[in-house]
């Protein structure tokens, strides 16, 4: 990959492992307690922030959200990342916020609020990141990348 | 009403580029700070610093030749400073120490140890589920936060610059100012710099330097009988609210509500009282929600606040006297500095840019992204 992106991501551990062996069949999952409702929770952890307790299995995400919050990096933090490109704050329809990169629209014409759904980035280790892109495109939307 | 501990020594180290060692800043603040208490080295038992090393403060005892009876050398960014003032209070008040100094130095400008990047530890959940993204750390958050400040305010870029603007007005009154001696800034000039990280640009951002700074502590008692007038630490609070960038439900909303609700009502004052107000600029957005938060203004209504120069010097709210980490000096954690300003603006040593009757001031530090907030309310007797 030339661009740098996606990188290397460091290994699961035995909280996050299953989180990322989803990703291999491009399927978002999400952290749930048994005991709380809402129960979701992101990223995972060893125990519900709301009760406290480690009863915790997994849901499938509809991987549909908002974009709560963006940026646009226009300095790339290593020599081998591209930029303009697109940092965002996504809030899934099941409540969790992620941080992701959002693609498939030119980044300035991002805005707050703007409907997504999740695409993948594969990693070289079989893994992939969730990105967003446009969930309903309009007709002056371009499909290059960011 | 005073906690029965002063702030009786204030100093900062050399600033900007000094070609200087992290151990070498820390003790000029150090024997600085000391000095203008009219104190020694030997008078100290309590040592709160950090960023010095893995261990802050031990180091820095080390360094010193001093087995100090109390130490805090809790990591908490920029905000560290004010909650060592608490730590430390409640230190003195114990018993557990008599004298403590607070400090902090970094060479970060000399030794290009600053990455846009931020560092990353790769067993935190951030290095699976964040870092992978390349987010600038920490300037794509207050940048996501700033976005949707402006988003759900309908406000714009050139009303967020006055932040920026302002602080280099105070800068060219302080010639210890990295910007001293510079010329003004128009918000034009804010909005039309390089941008770094929608819609933050290199002038919405703190200043990258050298520089450190101390104060020494002590029983209200015992301060009496020192060389200045003691600056009373009358209130302090904070709240610690994030690692991540995901966990705040809202970008707009801080730790500063309840680290400002807490520090007002132990001192018994409100904002309207504050004379001066020193509130951590990392960036310009950094300032907007830490004035809302503290209630100096609603929410929504920071920019309104700082408009029409009433955050200048001569204004109704004179902020950031020193010119802030936006133009004075940012050495990495600025909260340190907050706190010499604030002295010195209570003891009426400020210069040019002294606020005429000061007598109450706040000191509120926030670190990583938006992750810790502290506030200090200090004064002295009219």
């Amino acid at each position: 990959m030339t661009d740098g992106f996606p990188p290397e991501v460091p290994a699961p551990d035995e909280v996050t492992a299953p989180w990322w062996e989803a990703t291999r069949e491009h399927r978002l999952i999400l952290q749930t307690c048994t005991r709380c409702s809402p129960g979701t929770q992101h990223p995972p952890r060893a125990l519900c922030v709301r009760c406290g307790r480690g009863d915790l299995g997994w849901v499938g995400s509809e991987g549909l959200g908002t974009v709560d919050s963006f940026t646009v990096v226009h300095r790339a933090p290593r020599p081998d990342l591209t930029v303009p490109y697109v940092i965002a704050r996504v809030r899934l329809i099941e409540g969790v916020v992620l941080l992701t990169r959002l693609r498939g629209r030119e980044p300035d014409r991002w805005r707050v609020g703007d409907r997504v759904r999740v695409a993948w980035a594969d990693l070289g280790d079989g893994r992939a990141l969730p990105v967003f892109v446009p969930d309903a495109p309009s007709s002056h939307d371009t499909e290059k990348g960011s | 009403m005073s906690t029965g501990v002063a702030i009786v020594g204030a100093a900062e180290s050399d600033l900007g580029v000094t070609g200087r060692s992290i151990l070498g800043l820390q003790a000029q603040a150090v024997s600085r700070a000391l000095d203008d208490a009219g104190l020694s080295l030997r008078d100290v038992d309590g040592i709160a610093t950090t960023g010095v090393s893995r261990f802050s403060a031990t180091q820095l005892a080390d360094y010193f030749g001093l087995e100090p009876r109390w130490t805090d050398s809790t990591y908490a960014g920029g905000s560290a400073f004010e909650m060592f003032v608490a730590r430390a209070a409640q230190a003195i008040r114990a018993g557990q120490a008599e004298t403590v100094v607070i400090s902090f130095a970094s060479d970060q400008r000399s030794a290009r140890s600053r990455s846009l990047g931020g560092v990353v530890e790769a067993h935190t959940p951030e290095a699976q589920f964040e870092t992978p993204y390349a987010p600038l750390y920490p300037v794509s958050y207050y940048a996501m936060a700033a976005q949707r400040y402006l988003h759900d305010y309908g406000k714009t870029r050139e009303q967020l610059a006055e932040i920026a603007v302002a602080a280099r007005e105070w800068a060219l009154l302080n010639p210890a100012a990295f910007r001293y001696g510079k010329g003004p800034l128009t918000a034009a000039d804010v909005v039309g710099a390089p941008m770094v990280s929608t819609p933050l640009t290199t002038l919405d951002c703190c200043l990258v330097t050298d520089g450190g700074g101390a104060v020494v502590l002590t029983s209200s008692e015992r301060a009496r009988d020192l060389r200045h007038r003691p600056v009373e630490v009358l209130g302090y609070g904070e709240r610690t609210t994030n690692t991540s960038m995901t966990a705040v439900p809202d970008l707009t909303v801080t730790g500063a509500e309840g680290s400002g609700a807490d520090a007002f009502a132990r001192a018994g004052v409100t904002p309207a009282d504050i004379d001066v107000v020193q509130v951590y600029d990392s960036f310009t957005i950094t300032v907007a929600l830490s004035l809302e938060g503290l209630g100096f203004c609603g929410r929504g209504e920071a920019l309104d606040l700082v408009a029409g120069g009433r955050i200048r010097p001569g204004g109704a709210l004179p902020l950031n006297t020193s010119g802030g980490g936006l133009s004075y000096c940012h050495p990495g954690q600025f909260g340190v500095l907050l706190l010499v300003e604030a002295v010195r603006q209570l003891r009426g040593e400020a210069g040019d840019r002294q606020v005429p009757d000061a007598r109450l001031a706040v000191a509120h530090g926030t670190g990583g992204i938006l992750s810790t907030h502290a506030t200090v309310v200090l004064g002295v007797d009219g």
